[in-house]
């Protein structure tokens, strides 16, 4: 539990903007690293301390990558000291802005944005980081639905030019322009986007995603030969797979349920293959092995 | 420069894009299908197998273009393999 007082939250007399990160996963981490390296001061929160000295390294050896990955030249300490981890999402009970990354199930969404409104004070705007849970459910389990907006990041974060902005049924428009600003400062252009399940970007890909994930499962093509057509006939830089294994299959498998579940439609039945893999721990870039093998890490 | 650094380097490349036809001078960036979250995994890959930490000056992508560039490199990073 890192409490951050008024004095840490001043640079050079005037009072930074401290930003909580809840969920130190695969998003979470690049929004913490997009965040340090646009000079943000970040309170880091995962659940147990392994996930977070995990994170820590991650953003270290990514923000040590940044040029190679066509970014900016940084340095990994300084962009590394900007950002406190701390075990419990009641650490960042004085942040001014909280963005939460948790997994794309909702009864964690749930818990954390409870524990989230008890702690934080009543100006905090939470930010949900989905790409597939609506904002207005989101808004709607805590006590301040005005302060509560929808943020759909693009993975790498900090690679990403561009993001969707969504404000929930309540969201109030001085809430919107201010993270808009806040996502301005880390180099982000917000596409603005209705609230609706899985907005525009999932809607459409997690579908790809999954009658790709078909086509393997069926036999009808190889990984390999799906992401070639992409590829190669469509001018794709990465075809679906590809694209699955650096989200996280099981984050796929997630999101395409969340789509199932709310709009009970059959078109978003989930593959099992997307099933297996994930109960077999085949999460893609990440664990090392999805429809691809990766070096391990 | 070490002929068997630049052969493990070819084997790892190769096993990824086991669709390609790649040679030691080959520019893997220009074939239109590597993208630059591979050149991290190359990154680790050196790193590992010969033991060498790249200081972050020589992190650019024009150091990992062909297996030719990143044998220089590890043969910069570790004189005593030459």
């Amino acid at each position: 539990m890192s409490a951050i007082s008024q004095q840490d939250n001043q640079r050079n007399g005037e009072v930074m903007t401290v930003i909580g990160v809840v969920g130190a996963g695969v998003m979470g981490v690049g929004v913490a690293q997009n965040l340090a390296q646009t000079g943000h001061d970040v309170v880091l929160v995962d659940k147990d301390e392994e996930i977070l000295a995990a994170a820590r390294a991650t953003i270290w050896r990514n923000a040590r990558m940044s040029r190679l990955m066509g970014g900016p030249a940084l340095d990994p300490d300084d962009v590394l000291s900007r950002i406190t981890t701390a075990v419990g999402a009641d650490a960042v009970a004085k942040a001014d802005v909280v963005i939460e990354n948790v997994t794309e199930n909702w009864d964690v969404k749930r818990s954390v944005y409870e524990t989230m409104d008890a702690v934080c004070g009543p100006d905090t705007i939470f930010v949900v980081n989905t790409s597939a849970i609506p904002i207005t459910k989101v808004a709607a389990v805590t006590g301040r639905p005005d302060k509560v907006v929808g943020v759909h990041f693009m993975n790498p974060v900090p690679a990403k030019p561009a993001c969707e902005l969504i404000p929930g049924f309540h969201t109030t428009t001085e809430t919107v322009e201010r993270v808009r600003d806040l996502l301005s400062a880390m180099g982000k252009k917000a596409i603005d986007v209705k609230d609706a399940c899985g907005f525009v970007s999932n809607r459409v890909l997690m579908l790809t995603v999954n009658e790709a994930a078909f086509l393997v499962h069926e036999g009808v093509a190889s990984a390999e030969s799906v992401d070639e057509v992409f590829r190669s006939c469509f001018g794709h830089p990465m075809g679906p797979l590809e694209t699955a294994d650096l989200i996280g299959v099981d984050t796929i498998l997630y999101s395409v349920e969340v789509l199932y579940e709310h709009y009970a439609d059959s078109k978003y039945r989930p593959c099992p293959l997307l099933k297996q893999m994930t109960d077999a721990g085949l999460h893609g870039r990440k664990s090392g092995r999805g429809f691809y093998t990766y070096d391990a890490k | 420069m070490s002929a068997n650094t630049k052969e493990q380097i070819l084997d790892f490349v190769r096993a990824r894009y086991p669709q390609a036809e790649i040679d030691e001078t080959q520019d893997i960036f220009a074939l239109g299908f590597v993208n630059s979250l591979f050149a991290m995994e190359l990154v680790m890959f050196i790193e590992k197998t010969f033991e060498v930490t790249i200081p972050n000056d020589e992190l650019k992508i024009d150091n990992f273009r062909s297996a030719n560039t990143m044998a220089e490199l590890v043969d910069r990073l570790s004189p005593a393999r030459v």
